[in-house]
């Protein structure tokens, strides 16, 4: 089997029935989507899957041999954030952080999808299957409106690694 | 892990490989039965993956509808007359709707704590058929005698036909929160009343045709055609009080406005 993940073509040798959320956690060590309630109810292993959204860990790899995977690796860059990541950042949309990829993969697609400004019953209908249990979802929805409006400001504060000091390990992370 | 994955190519092959589906689990869209893996509830030993079986395309084709087992929610969505639609376009979520499938939806098994199938309420009150294959071959039966039975068969597709008709749905859910539905209503008829349908999904393991209310068209008369059930979702008390209250809205709007 194949998939082009972030527009990289790769083997994959996981078994067919393999949840896709694996075989880029554990076969490609993408780790973007994140192994969470695994049973489809919180969305935060939510990646594209030629342009739209899915649940990473309700699809067998087989059933997606040779499809375009687009993950939060794919999106943006450290110093180049994408538009909704930026957002995402402007608004504080994120505080543990544990939903935030999901969040990103389907406000992305969202925003793709209408080319334009977005309403808010649009982004409550898009981002109806992610849970988050910090924010209260208003500076999610909010992130979201603006970085379809285009309102993508410079970020400068993006901590960046410095040489020679070790990136930072958050203790107990699932990630 | 799995020991064996079957990948037929063709509706045939997928039929010959299930033969009497001793042993096999079929896999649709996955949505049900990963889960299920990934906790442990499951453990394929020899799966039947439909994804290549060419059994998803949906067509509409004159006075008939006739959808693919493997047909995404998704697509269902769009399908011509409201109430298959309407119903579709509220299952769980966009992302789980293109993954999840019409077969998946009418024959997975009950589950433990939720009731599954909410197609199948549009598809009982539409007079739906389902075709499909296993011990005795193939066999084309109305959908609520297929949901009754122990559904150990193999989903080829669902058909009804088309004509004019009025539907009313009413249904209890909690709409961002993709949860099962605590009981849903659907009810068709022509524009004269007549050939009434009712189905009622959500309220117990499998949805059911309401014959009584048919009949009479009195919506307490529910309550003799379906037994609630406790679940996670909702009490059996609790379905049994807004069932009644459904009915009468999916009947009120076949009236004529």
């Amino acid at each position: 089997m194949k998939l082009i993940v972030n527009g990289m073509e790769l083997d994959v040798v996981s078994p067919p029935l393999t949840p896709l959320l694996h075989v880029l956690r554990d076969e490609l060590d993408i780790t973007s989507p994140k192994a969470g309630c695994q049973q489809g109810g919180c969305g935060t292993c939510t990646v594209l899957v030629d342009g739209e959204p899915r649940r990473s860990c309700l699809t067998a790899v087989a059933t997606v041999d040779g499809a375009a995977i687009t993950t939060v690796e794919g999106l943006g860059e450290r110093d180049a954030l994408s538009p909704v990541q930026a957002a995402f950042h402007r608004h504080y949309a994120a505080q543990c952080g544990f939903c935030t990829p999901g969040m990103v993969i389907a406000a992305t697609a969202l925003i793709e999808r209408a080319g334009g400004p977005v309403e808010r019953d649009d982004v409550l209908e898009a981002l109806g299957g992610h849970y988050c249990r910090c924010t209260g979802y208003v500076k999610i929805i909010d992130a979201v409106m603006a970085a379809s409006r285009g309102e993508v400001e410079e970020i400068e504060d993006v901590p960046v690694s410095v040489a020679g000091e070790p990136e930072v390990q958050p203790k107990g992370s699932p990630a | 892990m799995t020991a064996d994955v079957l990948v037929p190519t063709s509706a045939d092959e997928a039929a010959s490989l299930y033969g009497d589906g001793a042993g096999i689990t079929v896999v649709g869209g996955g949505t049900i039965l990963l889960p299920e893996i990934a906790v442990g509830r499951a453990k394929p030993e020899r799966a039947l993956m439909l994804h290549r079986a060419g059994l998803g395309t949906i067509e509409v084709a004159g006075d008939r509808v006739v959808i693919g087992a493997m047909a995404p929610i998704s697509a269902v969505a769009d399908v011509p007359d409201g109430a298959l639609g309407q119903v579709a376009r509220h299952l769980a979520d966009g992302e789980i709707r293109r993954t999840a499938t019409v077969g998946g939806n009418i024959a997975a098994a009950a589950a433990a704590d939720a009731q599954r199938g909410d197609l199948g309420a549009p598809l009982i009150a539409l007079g739906a058929r389902v075709r499909s294959t296993g011990a005795g071959g193939e066999r084309i039966e109305p959908i609520e005698e297929f949901l009754a039975g122990d559904r150990g068969r193999l989903v080829l597709d669902v058909q009804y036909d088309r004509f004019e008709r009025r539907s009313g749905t009413a249904a209890l859910r909690r709409r961002h929160a993709h949860s099962f539905s605590v009981a849903a209503v659907v009810a068709c008829a022509r524009p004269d009343g007549s050939d009434l349908r009712i189905g009622v999904s959500g309220v117990g393991p499998t949805a059911v045709r309401c014959r009584a209310v048919e009949q009479s068209r009195d919506a307490a008369d529910v309550l003799s055609d379906v037994e609630p059930i406790d679940d996670a979702v909702a009490s059996a008390a609790y379905r049994r009080a807004v069932l009644p209250k459904l009915v009468r809205d999916a009947l009120d709007q076949l009236e004529p406005a």
